[in-house]
């Protein structure tokens, strides 16, 4: 039974902010109330906030701190992430920021994560040089789970090398977490794979492949038509 | 070919460094560069090296200074502000004749203006920030590949020219994540290092590092050896990068960082609509490529125009190198905006003709 409440967490730079985002999208396809809190307080640029009229105009309800106090860098949760525990008519995403810095931001909410199931995701990327084997995603599971006081229940594969992504850095991560998975007792439940690539590898994976969509592109790569 | 991982552009400048060598970081964090700060001090104590967060920016570029007249690689980074706290450190380490590496990852400004890209530390870098005649080399990456190569690079042109050397990116360069490699790097010649103040070694007397030259006499002969080192830079050192300026052109673009980048989308929007436009990227911002601009001097119609993410900065080298022979237009946006290869593409049909 999958939880009400999904939280993506992981090494700085593993794309927690885009599986985030096309996570809250797919839970809106299936015809949810869907709400998305931004709790990166690690990152200035390149955040759900970035995207929140896009989302908001599919009638997702993003919760972010407002763009004027988003550069005011005071590490700031906005104040309605409250919404997403007591409103309970809602499937929710929580986007946190990389690291156990960034895991920091969920320890406040603990209270509610006793009352209520949640499903957290640790997201590896093996092309990121300090997860690029099981030992070094392990040390940030620990971390991350410590600083959050919360337990990771999925791993998700997102290896990728950004506009440069090939299948075989796809399923070199795939090694990388399965063999995580087996060290730790934590099922690997999604690799992420771009859209594009998504038919050249889905026969070589046994676990579900979540398609994803890019939103976070630098300005040159975003108005090009 | 070494295997290419996945990097923000912070985290790639001490990757860099750290394989160019360098043996101390000092820092202080600021807004859009932390994570150059950040990446040191998890990687510098495991490979056996000196990480030290500073109590503030003037404190951090005094110690560069002085692991700098040790003789040995060392790097320190910030962001607009903080190069403002370090500007009279620069000074010293430029007048003591010391190779340092300094990084600023630019946001807005004045003041502390915002957090947001810019490039509005132009002026800064290149004509001074500290006092006195003294001249920065400033190199200017487009791409985090780019970032890694000169931030190597730029040790070597430090340690040859015994000169500070600036690499400067916007905050998108610091921010975004990219594919990088860290090559293999051939070694380079460089001169030993007699100069240090790193004990006698066999000397007869100490080295001594110092900027103060208390009779006028001396300190103008010492001038004078930094300005003919300058010119040495100048003649040696100029980078740029020319696209599409092979064919008659209706106008020339001057931007430089990821801008450039920018423009080149820019470019090939109007390239579709029947308009030809080159574009000049400096790489190095000082020295400036004014040599770039001789190349396509005659093939422009409508001469250049300097893209800029600050009111008004380069424009003035541009003007200087172009010298009157063609027109000089300006587009720039500041505080933090950084402009779309359409914004770019208009403002360039309103020059050319064919504007909506």
């Amino acid at each position: 039974m999958e939880s009400r409440i999904r939280i993506f967490t992981g090494h700085f730079g593993s794309g927690k902010t885009e599986i985030s985002i096309n996570y809250a999208v797919n839970l809106r396809n299936q015809g949810k109330k869907v709400c998305i809190a931004d709790l990166d307080i690690v990152n200035p640029y390149f955040c759900t906030r970035d995207e929140k009229e896009y989302l908001e105009s599919l009638g997702i309800k993003v919760i972010a701190t407002p763009k004027e106090m988003a550069n005011a860098e005071l590490g700031t949760i906005p104040l309605d992430t409250l919404v997403a525990f007591n409103d309970k008519s809602y499937d929710v995403v929580l986007d946190v920021g990389g690291d156990d810095q960034g895991a920091v931001a969920l320890g406040q909410y603990n209270r509610y994560f006793n009352m209520e199931e949640y499903d957290m995701y640790f997201v590896i990327n093996t092309t990121r040089p300090f997860t690029k084997d099981a030992l070094g995603v392990m040390e940030y599971i620990k971390d991350i789970e410590a600083a959050s006081r919360l337990k990771v229940k999925y791993l998700v594969n997102n290896t990728n090398l950004s506009y440069e992504t090939t299948i075989d850095h796809i399923l070199e991560g795939q090694k990388v977490a399965e063999e995580v998975s087996k060290l730790t007792n934590i099922p690997l439940r999604y690799t992420v794979v771009r859209e594009d690539l998504v038919d050249s590898v889905k026969d070589k994976i046994q676990n579900e492949v979540f398609p994803i969509k890019i939103f976070m592109l630098p300005p040159w790569r975003k108005y090009l038509d | 070919m070494a295997e290419k991982v996945l990097m923000k552009g912070n985290e790639a400048i001490g990757e860099a460094a750290i394989q160019a060598g360098c043996q101390c970081f000092f820092g202080y964090p600021i807004t859009p560069q932390t994570e150059v700060a950040a990446y040191m001090s998890r990687r510098m104590p495991k490979v056996g090296r000196v990480y030290l967060q500073a109590e503030s920016e003037v404190a951090a570029i005094n110690m560069v200074y002085g692991a700098a007249g040790t003789g040995v690689r060392v790097m320190t980074s910030s962001s607009s502000p903080g190069i403002s706290l370090k500007a009279e450190g620069i000074s010293y380490i430029a007048g003591a004749e010391l190779p340092c590496v300094i990084i600023n990852i630019v946001r807005g400004g004045p003041g502390l203006g915002g957090i947001q890209p810019a490039q509005s530390d132009y002026f800064q870098a290149t004509k001074g920030g500290g006092h006195g005649d003294y001249k920065l080399v400033v190199f200017a990456p487009a791409s985090v590949q780019e970032m890694v190569d000169l931030v190597q690079d730029a040790f070597d042109v430090a340690d040859k020219y015994r000169t500070p050397v600036m690499v400067m990116g916007d905050g998108m360069l610091g921010q975004m994540m990219e594919p990088v490699e860290f090559k293999e790097r051939p070694k380079k010649e460089l001169p030993e290092k007699t100069w240090a103040a790193n004990g006698l070694r066999g000397r007869e007397k100490h080295n001594i590092i110092n900027s103060l030259f208390l009779k006028p006499e001396e300190l103008e002969d010492h001038n004078n050896k930094l300005q003919a080192k300058y010119k040495e830079i100048e003649n040696n050192e100029v980078r740029y990068e020319l696209y599409n300026c092979d064919e008659e052109m209706d106008l020339v673009i001057v931007a430089y960082g990821t801008l450039a980048r920018i423009c080149k989308n820019a470019i090939k929007m109007l390239k579709k609509e029947g308009i030809n436009v080159g574009l000049i990227r400096p790489i190095t911002l000082w020295p400036f490529p004014t040599e770039a601009f001789e190349k396509v001097m005659d093939k422009t119609k409508n001469g250049f125009i300097s893209v800029e993410m600050s009111c008004g900065q380069m424009v003035e080298d541009v003007a200087l190198s172009v010298n009157g022979r063609k027109p000089v237009h300006f587009y720039g946006r500041s505080g933090g905006m950084v402009p779309t290869p359409a914004e770019v593409a208009n403002r360039i049909k309103g020059i050319v003709g064919g504007a909506k």
